[in-house]
């Protein structure tokens, strides 16, 4: 049954794609169905009567649109009840499937691990699936066919769940591959403009990299066991080094599709040139689905897990989210900045996962069950906010057809609604209190604070200079979602677009989005609702469970022991609005006064402009200042005067350009060496006929020599 | 170990290597000299509370004695002695510009961490007391180093080597309870002639180069470029 | 009737938190040789500006309204928190240490989106800069108070008092550290001296001033109680962690009374040292500010690290 509807949501997210396919095949559906109704249904004349109406021409691409995401937004569901049941019942449910290499049938296995993931995904999906109708409705037929759209959107949700699903390294790949290859086509739907492309072909690029590289992971276990399927890679006994190797490449492969810097450069530009609703599926569940492949391979296939990995992730992880975050406050392009804010929740995660790593490998199991609690409740809630904002983005593109933050203003009252949803998703993901981002955090410092067991001197001075790091970074997100929400929403117009904006007609596009910031909060009063999930995984993973079972209920959160640490969010939030209440009451006793409104003062200067106002450079001026070495600053301002003498100052330009690091430091010397390389290797190619004869015929002399 | 279990002493002295490793650290990251003259002085009076503990605390009058010196030398009359030189040369004002403080200030963390991880084989069988105190003052004698490696003025390099000093000062009196008394009126003779010195490479070096930027000491080199 | 207690301590908290300032700003006149104002002028001026009919902007929207309740019921959440007389106060086991940093930044998130609201250039000024200094503040305060929670192995505030209170008189290296960087931090992110002036109106220094600016009437009152209100916060905080003696364990009313004494002495006695550091103290330029802050951040972690490295070690 649990498995039926996870096989039911791979299916129907295939049938979506399929059923995208046939937007230009009106006719052949129209006959289709004239056909089954004389011979199969006879008497159902109101049904034919219904579906002839939808298809009509006009009314057949939204039908064909609300198809398509029905499909797939019924595919999120049953991945939800697929992965609910399945966290529930505690089960690990294996079979396998005739299809792949004839020796080696698709093996499948579901248990809570792949389950907590296909909750992730479902409700991504679920969400995406409300908003996307209304969202793709804008797009031109003969330029963004939305039969490529659907069929790959449709393809790439398939590849995710059925990686979550497999368990031989061949369906793994064959997944992995389909989720990557299907994403590259969405990336590079709008085609039209170079830079989408060149993004796209850069995403392709590093994630086949990516691929390989996991590849050699699989085949590095696969030699030291006998066959592909998981239950043989468990049992493989590799030796400390072979394992470390292994576990290197799979950081390599995984890390570099999760968006880990300094392998992240794929990402801010993959993100925003795909359709929102799109980044909000990678940057929310894809990138949730290279955490989930690292953690089977490290936790699962490896048996042992070492500290010195764990060290490893540690240090990555920190330098992730604070590089992260900081180049994310840079960015004037909103999905842009979204996308770095990603790479900044990704290396919290896998600071995390490197904490649990510590606290295994030095045999404080339960201790690393905390941290894997803190790891997979922070990947939870980014898919939440993440999604979320991305959704956000996506209506402000739409509504004020601009992505830069410098070029809004004065959103809330125009969008209200959105403008509410959005600050949802700012204050969760700049992790305040009663949201969900707040949670992961504090339990994330939990764990960073029990680092007092640990006997290792150097681990004993390091973790707390990853916690130091991770309260910077949440600091430093706090500040740079201030800028967003302020910019966007607050203020005067800065365009003229966005003075014309008005809140969405679509319901349903309001509705994805509400339903995220909806379990934000809900998730951020009541996270024990998911914390016994999470701890029905780790007792399936790790065979621990967390050192306090019992205190955790709905009301408390006390982890590891009352006494320790304990946080209760409803308490707070009745606290809260007791507080609110009373000074609201007390303040607004006296009717005589309400508010007057008047003009903002000006200084006396004669009326305020937009332009006055401070900006997305401006705002974060102090940091550029302050973090400079972070960033290569290209600012240029340049003066015309006019007058006499030149005196007089008629138009100054102001030219702010912020470049990431890891272009010249990491990837032009690689490509650099490969094109030398490449030169190196096409001397050989003389153009001469008898020389390449030659070559053949030096192989084949070689060759024999090899196997005599 | 459990600092609430061991005894007045040794959490003093532990309180007050600790604020010995944080004049090194500051003393580090300074730009100013006469603040990093100051620091330094506050380094020397450190030493002197802590010697005069040591004396109170183990009874050993002589002690006092090597406290009066400290205090004398290192926290009034080579403090003086500097920075009426720098006063006098007028280079109080110069910000002197440290390339890459972050990266010096994360060197001098981890010379910290790496003092621990040496000294931790070599004193095991003792008392973690030890361990500490030992440690910090193998890392005041390293971050000594690293300031004298990372600023270019002369000056800053007499308070590099000064504070060198006050590191094995500080492990001679944790770790040994005190020296001999000879042993300690020889350094402090030693210091004492070692600042003169300083005092009349000062003037050698402004009357043949005008300036006190080790730096420019680079044109004595013999090699055409 | 624990909590009747805590609510009766939180209550005490807000209702006091306006004679910190009068106190505050009676030693500073003294010390500037000026005539002081009665030690009630707070009081006066927050009944006063409640009364007074709001003015808001045209360009607010419901955000600027709703912010100042926020601001202020978060602040009072914070506080609610943290023992002023008593130790073992069951709000401390709700929220913790790390969500009482939370209310902080709740409060401070909404804050500059109200400076931000308006539109004008002081606003995003403000805020930009209250931005800058928290989240450099914040995280040096976090390290501070971990050095403490990692000790007492609780990141309960009223756990953690009591530990040390129970621990008796020990010198521990890594709470001098603390301490500097709590008292750093602290005089940063109340805005007094040497970081921001909170008399000043001058456009170029101002920080949390910039970003009130359009507030008036109750808005302002509410504001402005929320600042005083952290201000003797971080008093506690101080006061509380660092020399918890004289704070009562029991509900028995005589060392209620003892407690509330002692926690009037010291907050007096730190009071006084504040002001005569703001006396003697020039501000600082904004872009110094940083360094002011790293150095809390140093000392922070360097609390934490000899904590782990000197105290704990095995």
């Amino acid at each position: 049954m649990i498995l039926f509807s996870a096989y039911l949501a791979v299916l129907l997210s295939f049938a979506s794609g399929l059923l995208a396919l046939t937007v230009n095949q009106r006719h052949l559906l129209q006959t289709l169905c004239n056909y089954s109704f004389s011979t199969l249904f006879k008497n159902q004349s109101q049904h034919k009567a219904w579906i002839d109406k939808n298809l009509e021409l006009q009314r057949f691409p939204a039908f064909l649109r609300q198809g398509v995401f029905i499909l797939l937004g019924l595919s999120g569901l049953f991945a939800v009840i697929a992965g609910l049941t399945v966290l529930i019942s505690k089960q690990v449910i294996t079979d396998q499937l005739p299809l792949g290499l004839p020796w080696l049938p698709w093996h499948i296995r579901f248990d809570c691990l792949s389950g907590f993931f296909f909750l992730i995904i479902g409700i991504g999906v679920f969400a995406v699936s409300l908003y996307g109708p209304g969202y793709v409705r804008t797009y031109k037929e003969h330029q963004h066919p939305f039969a490529s759209l659907g069929l790959f959107t449709g393809l790439f949700v398939a590849g995710m769940l059925l990686v979550l699903l497999s368990d031989d390294a061949f369906m793994f790949m064959i997944a992995w591959e389909l989720m990557s290859v299907a994403s590259y086509f969405l990336v590079a739907f709008q085609h039209e403009n170079s830079a989408n492309r060149r993004a796209a072909f850069l995403y392709l690029l590093m994630a086949e990299v990516g691929a390989l590289a996991i590849i050699l992971a699989f085949g590095v276990l696969a030699s030291f066991s006998d066959g592909f399927t998981f239950n043989a890679l468990r049992e493989s006994k590799l030796s400390v080094t072979w394992s470390s190797i292994a576990f290197v490449l799979a950081l390599l492969g995984f890390g570099m599709k999760a968006g880990i810097a300094p392998i992240h450069v794929w990402l801010p530009e993959a993100h925003p040139v795909a359709p929102s609703h799109i980044s909000a599926l990678m940057s929310g569940v894809m990138l949730k689905v290279a955490v989930y492949g690292l953690i089977r391979f490290c936790f699962d296939l490896l048996s042992e897990v070492q500290w010195q990995w764990g060290v490893v992730l540690l240090i990555l992880g920190s330098l992730s989210a604070l590089a992260g975050i900081l180049y994310a406050m840079m960015q004037p392009n909103l999905k842009r900045l979204l996308a770095y804010s990603s790479v900044e929740n990704i290396g919290i995660i896998f600071m995390v996962l490197g904490l649990t790593m510590i606290f295994m490998a030095t045999g404080h199991p339960q201790l690393g069950v905390l941290g894997l609690l803190a790891a997979l409740f922070h990947a939870f809630n980014h898919a939440l906010f993440k999604n979320l904002l991305f959704l956000g983005a996506g209506i402000l593109q739409h509504q004020t057809h601009e992505l830069n933050i410098d070029m809004m203003g004065g959103l809330i009252k125009k969008m209200p609604q959105t403008s509410l949803l959005f600050l949802v998703g700012c204050m969760s993901i700049s992790s305040l209190p009663l949201f969900n981002g707040f949670v992961s955090e504090w339990l994330a410092f939990q764990t960073a604070l029990q680092v007092d067991v640990l006997d290792n001197g150097v681990l004993r001075s390091l973790i707390p200079v990853a916690a130091a790091a991770l309260a910077l970074t949440a600091a430093l997100a706090a500040a740079c979602f201030v800028k967003v929400f302020g910019l966007i929403f607050l203020g005067q117009p800065r365009s003229h677009h966005s003075e014309k904006a008005h809140e969405v007609q679509n319901k349903f596009m309001l509705a994805g989005p509400a339903l995220l910031a909806g379990l934000c909060f809900f998730i951020g009063i009541f996270p024990s609702t998911i914390i016994h999930l999470i701890n029905n995984t780790s007792e399936q993973l790790l065979g621990q469970t967390l050192p306090n079972v019992n205190a955790l209920s709905w009301l408390w959160l006390a982890p590891v022991s009352a006494q320790q640490a304990s946080y209760s969010p409803p308490l707070v939030l009745i606290a809260a609005l007791i507080a609110a209440g009373i000074c609201y009451s007390y303040f607004r006793r006296n009717p005589l006064t309400t508010v007057r409104t008047a003009p903002t003062w000006d200084c006396g200067f004669g009326g305020l402009t937009p332009r006055m106002q401070y900006t997305s450079s401006s705002f974060t001026m102090p940091f550029r200042r302050i973090f400079a070495k972070v960033w290569i600053v290209d600012e240029q301002i340049s003066k015309e005067t006019k007058g006499a003498m030149n005196q007089e100052v008629a138009s100054v330009h102001y030219q702010l350009q912020v470049h990431d690091h890891s272009w010249p430091h990491i990837y032009t010397p690689i490509a650099q060496g490969v094109n030398d390389l490449a030169r190196q290797v096409g001397r050989i190619q003389t153009g001469n006929i008898r020389t390449y004869l030659g070559y053949s015929f030096v192989t084949l002399i070689l060759l024999l020599w090899l196997i005599s | 170990m459990n600092i609430g279990q061991t005894d007045f002493y040794t959490q003093a002295i532990l309180s007050l290597a600790a604020l010995v490793g944080l004049t090194s650290f500051l003393m580090l990251g300074q730009s100013r000299l006469l603040r990093l003259i100051f620091v330094f002085a506050l380094q020397g009076f450190l030493l002197t509370l802590t010697t005069s503990l040591a004396a109170y605390s183990l009874g050993n009058p002589h002690l006092y004695i090597s406290a009066a010196l400290t205090l004398l030398l290192k926290v009034i009359f080579i403090p003086w002695m500097l920075r009426r030189e720098v006063l006098q040369m007028n280079i109080h004002r110069d910000i002197q510009t440290l390339k890459n403080k972050t990266m010096i200030m994360l060197g001098g963390a981890s010379l910290m961490v790496f003092s621990y991880y040496v000294l931790h084989p070599i004193v095991q069988n003792t008392a973690p007391v030890m361990l500490n105190a030992l440690a910090v003052s193998l890392s005041v004698v390293l971050l000594g180093m690293l300031l004298m490696i990372s600023h270019r003025q002369a000056v800053a390099h007499v308070v590099g080597f000064m504070s060198i000093e006050n590191g094995l000062f500080f492990a001679a009196i944790v770790a040994t309870k005190g020296m001999p008394m000879v042993v300690e009126l020889g350094i402090a003779f030693d210091v004492l002639v070692a600042a003169v010195l300083f005092g009349i490479f000062f003037l050698h070096i402004r009357s043949s180069i005008d300036s006190l930027d080790v730096d420019l000491l680079n044109r004595l080199n013999e090699i055409e470029k | 009737m624990n909590w009747l207690i805590a609510i009766l301590q939180s209550a005490l908290f807000i209702i006091l938190a306006p004679l910190l300032a009068g106190w505050l700003k009676y030693c500073k006149c003294r010390l500037q040789n000026r005539k002081a104002p009665s030690l009630l002028q707070p009081y006066q001026d927050l009944l006063k500006l409640s009364n007074k009919q709001p003015v808001v902007s045209e360009q607010a929207s419901w955000l600027f309204i709703t912010a100042p309740y926020l601001i202020f019921s978060a602040t009072a959440l914070a506080a609610s928190v943290v023992p002023l007389i008593v130790v073992d106060l069951p709000t401390s086991a709700s929220a913790d240490v790390i969500v009482m940093v939370g209310f902080f930044a709740f409060a401070r998130f909404f804050l500059t989106l109200a400076g931000l609201d308006i539109g004008t250039a002081f606003g995003g000024m403000g805020s930009s800069r209250e931005m800058t200094i928290s989240s450099l503040a914040e995280p040096a305060m976090l390290m501070a108070i971990f050095t403490l929670t990692m000790t007492a192995s609780t990141t309960n505030l009223s756990g953690a008092i009591a530990h040390v209170l129970d621990e008796g008189l020990v010198l521990r290296p890594s709470f001098v550290f603390a301490l500097f960087a709590l008292v750093l931090v602290a005089i940063a992110e109340t805005g007094r001296i040497p970081v921001d002036n909170p008399t000043t109106h001058l456009e170029l220094t101002m920080i949390h001033e910039a970003m009130i600016l359009e507030y008036s009437g109750r808005y302002l009152a509410l504001i402005e109680w929320a600042s005083q209100l952290k201000l003797m916060l971080y008093g506690v905080l101080i006061a509380n962690i660092f020399f918890p003696w004289g704070i009562a364990e029991t509900f028995a009313l005589k060392d209620l009374g003892y407690g509330l004494l002692a926690i009037l002495g010291k907050l007096a006695l730190l009071a006084i040292f504040l002001a005569i550091a703001e006396t003697l103290v020039a501000k600082m330029r904004l872009f110094r500010v940083q360094e002011y802050l790293s150095f809390a951040y140093l000392l922070g972690l360097i609390g934490m690290l000899s904590h782990i490295i000197l105290e704990a070690s095995r």
